[in-house]
């Protein structure tokens, strides 16, 4: 079947992928029961607030440089604009680019709109995005509201486009749609690929597509020492980066949750092979990466050369933080699969992974030959006792940390740090998803973890004066119970 | 007015679950959308100095996550189990159900639901605040009446002489809420009053509320957003209400604003004129310390300003910085959408102080037509101070103008109990503007700007 079908729409990863959104158990157990597509996942009628797929578009859309976007939504839907705006900022300045402003439009969609319909108003958004902003193209993002309300933005985008000669592009990152929020990810993807990607005008052999999140500029250096030059892709790309970013030779990404769908997409359309093996998190990761990047690059001699090097190089700091950090156990909570990125990080400076929740899980990917960095990780780490699916669900989560008590806590996503902070665990967020790759990717994290064991006083302090909002039925049942407990009563 | 936002400033009536957040051991039960609850939090707690979750917010909150199968076949049997769970797992005095987008467009009869909880004793409020129906300052007025109706309800008032009940700034929409209350708290106290603040640290939280109709009168510190909250409770309970429309900012705002309450309050104004005559001691005499900066640094030093901000706020720190520091207004952008007689009330207010107030004033929600309106407008942008949020911090650098935070969206501050209203707000608001020209460069006693 294939991986990219000419559609207004991506599949939702429920469907196409299998996705999950709960598991308790070991590692072993899911990554057996994944390959049979047969997860045991309890269900819950109670949740605490996940997040949507809207979210997940605009870290791609947002960051496209030369690009606007027009929510077509009600104003809560856009309120993040000026956070990405500052990321932007950021990113910018840390990759020598031109400083990147987001140029995001909200139709503002109001109650009269949802009975009379709001294209009249899209229109209005998308010509005055083009006023403001001169855009070459314009993301057109769809909401819950204008979901159910039925907007043809594909004959909106359609008759906006021969008025204004670039595309128009839409989005269907309809919240409602999907409650695995990376959805909104592929959604993003495929309306790039969909409109904005071009066949290559000749191939670039020494170039590699990178697949990131508006990371910082770790991969330029790293690469150089191949002699290997980097398309950083989607955020903080420009629309002729987009373009012709079928000419590199290959495609490698951060995180599988981010792009595998794009990676194969392209793979299959355009002949751009993609890097099959975990991304370079953790030295035998990152020495993969390196030789099947060779591979395409045929620099097989070089990568062995280079490989040799930094080990060599790193080893004397590496021993003297696995000794420093010896025995300590961590625990990992992110999105799926890049907490398996920061869990291969912490076996390399002896850290114990007693833990590891993802927000979701996909049960497999796009083709067979895809990468599955759970089973990599096991296989490089062992089992690991303790693994759970789970969107966030602090009530869930907060009572496996009290249970478990890591040394340290490893967060990678926003409103995470506080559930290891209340309970006095030393909380690492990892928020640059770029920072720590590779070799000194290695060494960094060890860094930063002994500054974090260093400032104990302050996690106790917060420990001992936060309270949680639970019930004395929280602190005292287990919430395996509280599942049971569902029908009973009122 | 403009019907499509760039740069918005305000979240969707959603948002109010920061209001519920607001009030001490009350906790939000979101039926929307995943990212509903999220996206309003991520903006109004985070994106306002960094707030934080506190006791429920963030990730806590109760979230149906409405999807596909709500949406074709209704959410009210979701709500009902998500209402169920939080009763259980949480632990809080007053939970409040706001609906989403999803939910009102597909009819979820959502305080029905809410309803049902409550008629069995359980403290559930319903309301239906979906993101299409109004911004976050209409979904602040609907909790805060729902409460009123639902969970206080008909109830014969007790009278006590001396109890207010304030409302003025709306938390985490006002970045400052915490701190702003704090100080309209200890100064009403400060000339006898008993104050029920209803949000914040100084609240005692639903005991508090449960006292509302008790109340001798209502104070509503705000020429927009609140109106609707103090008419009701003259209705319902026949509470009287003063109504200032100026946020009081600085001595002489804050001694008028509490000569006005005295005199409708009936206090004594022997008490009354003691609390202000030791506060403005206290006021100018840190005023006048900061006098001989003032003149050894008067030439890096702002001489108009743009303020850029909600009606609540932006109007009474625009009248502290022409009237007690001398500073022209360039321009005056109120940003929530508001109605034609709040504007009249605006106006009034601004012509009592100063015409040049009136002469700046701008009614605009959409940061992008502010943004090129200071870029036109701004002559000599060097001697300009743009007080407003992270988008006017900006476009203070790229102009080369001053700038000082005020209004959403901060993401770039931290923000703990700083406050500008009152006499503690005054001066924080001096240093705020004087420390400014510090930010741009060097700045020294013979630099010339």
């Amino acid at each position: 079947m294939a991986v990219y079908k000419d559609m207004p729409e991506v599949e939702i990863r429920e469907r196409r992928l299998n996705a999950i959104l709960s598991y308790q158990g070991d590692a072993e157990t899911l990554n057996i029961q994944s390959k049979k597509r047969k997860v045991k996942c309890p269900g819950s009628s109670y949740n605490q607030c996940s997040q949507c797929a809207e979210g997940c578009a605009e870290t791609i859309t947002y960051h496209v440089i030369g690009a606007a976007v027009v929510s077509h939504a009600p104003i809560g839907c856009s309120i993040g604009v000026s956070p990405r705006h500052i990321l932007s900022r950021a990113v910018s300045k840390n990759r020598g680019l031109p400083e990147h402003k987001v140029q995001m439009i909200s139709s503002n969609i109001n109650e009269e709109d949802t009975v009379y319909g709001a294209s009249k108003k899209l229109f209005a958004a998308i010509y005055e995005a083009d006023r403001r902003f001169k855009p070459k193209t314009i993301f057109l993002q769809a909401s819950c509201a204008s979901g159910i309300i039925g907007e043809d933005m594909e004959s909106i985008a359609r008759q906006a486009e021969e008025k204004l000669h670039y595309p128009v592009v839409p989005v269907y990152c309809e919240g409602f749609k999907s409650n695995i929020w990376s959805t909104g990810f592929d959604a993003a993807f495929h309306a790039v690929l969909r409109r904005l990607v071009k066949p290559a005008q000749k191939k670039q052999h020494d170039l590699v597509n990178i697949f990131n999140f508006a990371g910082s500029d770790t991969f330029i250096p790293f690469l150089h020492k191949l002699g290997l030059r980097v398309n950083y892709l989607v955020p903080m790309a420009t629309l002729e980066q987009i373009a012709s970013l079928t000419e590199a030779a290959c495609t490698a990404h951060i995180c599988e949750t981010l792009a595998t769908y794009v990676a194969a997409a392209l793979e299959e359309q355009y002949g751009v092979p993609e890097v099959k093996v975990p991304p370079p998190f953790g030295i035998n990761w990152t020495d993969g990466w390196l030789r099947e990047i060779a591979k395409y690059t045929d620099r097989l001699d070089l990568a062995e050369q280079v490989i040799a090097q930094e080990h060599e190089r790193i080893q004397p700091e590496l021993e003297k933080l696995r000794t420093q950090l010896a025995g300590k156990t961590v625990y990992v909570l992110s999105g799926d699969a890049f907490a398996h990125n920061l869990a291969n990080i912490a076996k390399d400076l002896n850290l114990k992974v007693i833990g590891l929740s993802t927000l979701h899980h996909d049960l497999h990917f796009e083709t067979p030959q895809q990468v599955n960095t759970l089973d990599a990780l096991i296989k490089s780490n062992g089992n690991i006792k303790n693994v759970t699916v789970c969107n966030k669900q602090p009530y869930r989560i907060l009572k496996l940390l009290q249970d478990i008590k890591p040394d340290v806590l490893i967060v990678r996503h926003p409103n995470l740090a506080p559930f290891g902070m209340k309970l006095g665990i030393p909380t690492l967020s990892e928020g640059d998803g770029n920072y720590s790759i590779g070799y000194d990717g290695v060494l960094k994290f060890g860094r930063r973890l002994i500054e974090l064991l260093a400032a104990k006083n302050l996690f106790n302090n917060i420990a001992l004066h936060a309270k949680l909002p639970y019930s004395k039925w929280w602190q005292q049942n287990s919430i395996v119970n509280f599942n049971n407990t569902q029908d009973g009563g009122l | 007015m403009s019907d499509i936002i760039e740069q918005p400033r305000y979240g969707c009536a959603l948002s109010a679950q920061q209001t519920v957040l607001a009030i001490p051991r009350a906790l939000p039960i979101v039926h929307a959308g995943p990212g509903c609850a999220s996206k309003s939090f991520a903006f109004a707690a985070t994106g306002a100095g960094f707030q934080g979750e506190g006791y429920g917010g963030g990730s806590h909150i109760s979230s149906t996550n409405t999807g596909e199968s709500e949406v074709i076949f209704g959410g009210e049997t979701s709500l009902a189990k998500e209402i169920k769970g939080a009763l259980q797992i949480l632990d809080g005095d007053l939970f409040v159900v706001l609906s989403g987008c999803t939910s009102d467009i597909v009819g979820d009869d959502s305080i029905a639901v809410a309803e049902r909880f409550a008629a069995q004793g359980y403290p559930v409020v319903g309301t239906e605040t979906a993101g299409f129906k109004g911004s976050s300052y209409y979904g602040h007025e609907i909790v805060i009446k729902s409460i009123i109706e639902q969970f206080i309800g008909s109830v014969e008032p007790k009278v006590q002489r001396g109890l207010v009940n304030v409302f003025a700034v709306v938390p985490f929409q006002d970045p400052f809420w915490r701190g702003d209350l704090e100080e309209i708290k200890r100064v009403l106290t400060g000339i006898g009053l008993e104050v029920n603040i209803l949000f914040g640290n100084g609240s005692a939280g639903i005991s508090e509320w449960a006292n509302i109709p008790n109340a001798q009168f209502n104070l509503l510190i705000s020429p927009s957003t609140g109106i609707d909250i103090v008419k009701l409770l003259q209705e319902k309970y026949d509470t009287p209400y003063l109504q200032y429309p100026l946020l009081p900012v600085g001595a002489k705002e804050t001694s008028q604003f509490l000569r006005d309450v005295s005199v409708f309050a009936g206090l004594s104004p022997i008490r009354t004129e003691r609390f202000i005559k030791e506060e403005e001691k206290r006021f100018y005499d840190y005023f006048i310390s900061v006098s001989d900066f003032i003149g050894e640094y008067w030439n890096n030093l702002p001489v108009d300003f743009y303020t850029v901000g909600d009606s609540i706020y932006a109007p009474g720190i625009s009248a502290f910085l022409v009237d007690e520091l001398g500073l022209t207004p360039k321009k005056i952008y109120l940003t929530d959408e508001l109605k034609p007689e709040w504007q009249q009330i605006i106006t009034e207010s601004l012509s009592a102080r100063d015409r040049k107030l009136v002469t700046a004033l701008t009614f605009e929600n959409d940061g992008g037509r502010i943004e090129a309106d200071i870029r036109q407008s701004a002559d000599k942008a060097k001697r300009s101070i743009i007080l407003g949020s992270s988008w006017e911090k900006f476009l203070a650098l790229d102009i080369g103008s001053l700038y000082a935070y005020l209004s959403l969206p901060l993401d770039e501050t931290v923000i703990l109990n700083d406050t500008y209203t009152g006499y503690n707000g005054g001066l924080h608001l001096m240093s705020e503007i004087y420390s400014a020209v510090f930010k741009r460069k060097t700045a020294t006693s013979r630099s010339i700007f």
